[in-house]
């Protein structure tokens, strides 16, 4: 049972969740531009006209009748992730990796009647998982398959990236990776590890679960302070046009690493968990503080993830 | 982006704050309604009983009731004496009780009760027109001995009141002798004094007042002097020539008109008794705020049906208060925003011990059921409908068990707002399914706590009491919560989950 005192925490520049609400969510997120992130479906259509890729969209489920349908679609493929659109912290998102006969394979392995996945489609479009428990459409996307390099640190599940980015500069990043604890999905809350990575190189730097600090992943055994992200300076970039695409000031960009595609994005949040400072070992705060000092900003995304490798480089 | 100045802001708030405090210190003053329960005020019970003998005619009494007498304020009036027709008449500045009766004989008795709270901030108004002194003639040898009188007062004297306090002083039976036995007789001394200050130019007259002591039967007036000062009248005492008037003596008379005429009836007399009572201050205030301007801000005058309900309504910020606090300042996680509200709301009619123990069962049987019919493959909204219903049924199960068993608290789960518990536990149940059982417990022991927290303020008698009789205060609890959206520090809980940080310092 340990406590931390609030100076202390001031001194380490951290983020707490009331500051965040208050100074950083109501004050650079516009409530106009909620909807774009929280429907999923929005988000993609959006960040595709700023050359930002999503994984391939196969199907939207809108109506309670189309479900029955969805068992011929389902029929060619062998991989896909069925997502509520406004769902929320991966809530409700099932992912199916494969067939055996007439059964699916979700990620973890288990195996389930199309039943099940009927019975899902109709929770989500009744709105279980949706924000405000509103009707809500399910979206169908391709499987991800993360590369190697990556995928081999992550019990199941595709690891993802976090970047928070402020007012379109990347301000922070952490790798999440699937643990058994976390049933496969990268939830830090769940009981995912979070690496924090440095902003100048993409490097892995201290990693947590659980908010504990850990050196080796729980379930892999491999070491986490080895992790080097490749095409960093991409994904950077990438999140930071997210930026143009919703206006959104402070935002959490998900991505993963396809390795068929390259970089995609997987979701924005308008409203990112604080665990990412847990990650890095350092507080949000001053580099918020220092992108809010700015008196010209950059224009381009390619300049502002150039400025954030240049200022935000993190010892370990 | 700037950041815009909070300073209008914080100004609003305290605006808003000062205005609830302020507003609630008015109505305590003016209206005073208590600031705690169980405040007692003493109530004088005065009842003055006429007797007369009836003789066969129409019957028209009227006696002198208070009016305004100094030091008492007047709650209630009220005449008891069937058959009569009564109404209070004011004329010309005094009030009159009146009761009337066509066929009147034998011995009748008539009754007048007024109930007074003493209050020193009473005085009496001004009057309307300024009294003048009435002549007053004199036969000789009376006029001389007067004269003389008058005149030894007025040269040791300098105002009115000196002059009044020199001459009770020169009248009294061991001052200079001859003049005062030539005038003064027995039964004609307070009149006397009365005519000679008159004489004198200073207007004067006599009150009857009614020495207050605990039930005490059969008492009689006694007679008080009264002077124009030119601003107001002031009382003496006709014997001592203490000025003022002694403590817990009633003024029933100021008038100059008669205490009680009987039109066809004999042998008429009036007699008080008295009875001192306490009554709760707030009931006294309820009582009141009727007559009282301010009245109208109060929720008193309502139906007796709907003040309950406001009684409820009005618990309900506090307990929004603590959920805010909890949430913001303290960082517990609920299951549901307001669902402790809701709670404790219902706990406050189950009280404590059995509410919680009906939630539980209940929540705890609907959990076993949800996990059937989440089996059973159901949309939706359809899953919470039967789920409500199952909820009802659930209910009414413990309620009658429990009556079958003799506890009569059973019964009290129909308290419970079914919709919403059906809600959280359909909220549970999935929250079982994603999370586990943990955050389960996590959420509904955070629930539990935040709702027995604002139960514990609700149901505080001191808290229903401001709540209900001081519904501004509820600006001031809008101030906190508004207040509390602008925090921006750490919560209580952030200082045990960023703890591990302290590895990076």
């Amino acid at each position: 049972m340990g406590w931390i005192s609030p100076f202390k925490l001031n001194q380490l520049g951290m983020l707490n969740m009331n500051r965040r609400n208050v100074d950083y969510i109501a004050r650079y997120n516009s409530r106009a531009s909620y909807p774009l992130v929280d429907n999923k479906l929005k988000t993609k259509l959006v960040v595709a006209e700023y050359d930002v890729r999503t994984p391939r969209l196969l199907q939207v489920v809108r109506q309670q009748h189309e479900i029955p349908h969805f068992r011929e679609m389902a029929e060619d493929l062998t991989g896909f992730a069925i997502k509520p659109a406004k769902g929320s912290g991966g809530k409700g998102i099932t992912v199916v990796t494969g067939r055996d006969g007439d059964e699916y394979i979700k990620a973890s392995g288990a195996r389930v009647p199309s039943a099940y996945l009927e019975r899902h489609l109709s929770n989500i479009l009744a709105g279980l998982y949706s924000l405000a428990g509103t009707p809500d459409v399910a979206v169908v996307e391709n499987l991800v398959e993360s590369i190697p390099g990556l995928a081999k640190y992550s019990f199941q599940g595709v690891p993802d990236i976090r970047i928070v980015v402020f007012q379109g500069y990347p301000v922070m990043a952490m790798l999440r990776l699937a643990t058994k604890a976390s049933d496969g999905k990268a939830n830090l809350h769940q009981g995912a590890v979070g690496v924090g990575l440095n902003i100048a190189n993409g490097h892995g730097l201290n990693a947590v679960q659980f908010n504990r600090p850990i050196t080796l992943h729980p379930d892999t055994g491999l070491a986490l302070e080895n992790i080097v992200i490749e095409d960093w300076q991409e994904m950077l970039v990438m999140a930071s046009r997210c930026y143009e695409a919703t206006g959104l000031g402070y935002m959490g960009v998900d991505l993963v690493v396809d390795v068929n595609e390259g970089p995609l994005l997987l979701e924005l949040n308008a409203r990112p968990g604080l665990a990412i400072q847990m990650a890095n070992g350092r507080g949000l705060l001053p580099r918020l503080r220092q992108i809010e000092a700015i008196r010209k900003p950059h224009f381009t995304p390619e300049e502002r993830a150039a400025f954030a490798m240049e200022t935000f480089t993190s010892r370990r | 982006m700037t950041s815009r100045s909070r300073i209008p802001f914080y100004f609003a708030i305290l605006l808003l704050i000062a205005a609830g405090v302020s507003i609630a210190v008015w109505r305590h003053v003016e209206l005073r309604i208590p600031w705690f329960t169980g405040e007692q005020q003493p109530v004088w019970m005065v009842e003055a009983r006429v007797d007369f003998t009836g003789t066969g005619e129409p019957v028209l009494a009227s006696m002198n009731i208070p009016d305004q007498p100094p030091g008492f304020r007047i709650i209630s009036e009220q005449a008891a004496s069937p058959g009569y027709g009564f109404s209070i008449v004011e004329d010309s500045g005094e009030r009159r009780a009146e009761w009337s009766k066509r066929d009147v004989s034998g011995a009748q008795t008539l009754y007048f009760k007024v109930q007074l709270v003493p209050d020193e901030q009473i005085k009496p108004d001004k009057p309307r027109q300024r009294p003048k002194p009435e002549p007053a003639f004199w036969e000789e040898p009376q006029a001389t001995a007067v004269e003389e009188l008058l005149q030894q007062a007025a040269a040791r004297s300098s105002t009115p009141e000196s002059m009044t306090r020199e001459l009770i002083k020169l009248l009294q039976p061991d001052g200079n002798a001859q003049n005062t036995t030539l005038l003064v007789a027995n039964d004609n001394y307070i009149n006397l004094l009365n005519r000679m200050l008159n004489h004198a130019g200073i207007p004067a007259r006599t009150a009857d007042g009614l020495a207050l002591e605990d039930a005490r039967r059969r008492q009689q007036l006694r007679p008080f002097l009264q002077i124009y000062d030119g601003d107001k009248w002031l009382t003496f005492n006709p014997r001592t020539a203490e000025q003022g008037l002694p403590e817990n003596v009633l003024l029933w008379r100021q008038a100059a008109t008669s205490l009680l005429d009987v039109v066809g009836g004999d042998d008429s007399e009036v007699s008080f008794s008295m009875l001192r009572q306490t009554v709760p201050a707030l009931q006294l205030a309820q009582a009141q705020s009727a007559e009282n301007g301010l009245g109208f801000l109060s929720l008193y005058q309502l139906p007796i049906e709907e003040q309950g309900m406001f009684r409820m309504l009005l618990l309900l910020p506090l307990g929004a208060l603590v959920v805010a606090f909890m949430r913001i300042v303290v960082g517990i996680r609920t299951s549901g925003t307001f669902m402790p509200i809701l709670i404790a709301v219902a706990f406050v009619q189950t009280t404590l011990i059995p509410g919680l123990i009906a939630f539980l069962s209940v929540v705890a049987i609907g959990l076993l059921m949800r996990g059937y019919l989440s089996s059973l493959n159901l949309l939706l909204v359809s899953r919470i409908s039967a789920l409500i219903i199952l909820v009802i049924f659930i209910t009414a199960g413990l309620s009658i068990a429990g009556y079958q068993m003799g506890f009569n608290t059973g019964m009290t789960v129909t308290f419970f707002p079914m919709v919403i518990i059906a809600w959280t536990i359909e909220r549970m149940s999935i929250l079982w399914e994603e999370e586990g059982a943990r955050e389960v417990f996590v959420q509904g022991a955070g629930s539990l706590f935040v709702a027995v927290c604002a139960f514990l303020l609700m149901s505080a008698p001191l808290a229903e009491h401001l709540t209900f009789n001081f519904p501004e205060l509820h600006l001031v609890v809008l101030g906190l919560i508004l207040l509390m959206g602008q925090y921006t520090g750490y919560k209580l809980s952030e200082l045990r989950r960023f703890h591990p940080m302290k590895a990076y310092d």
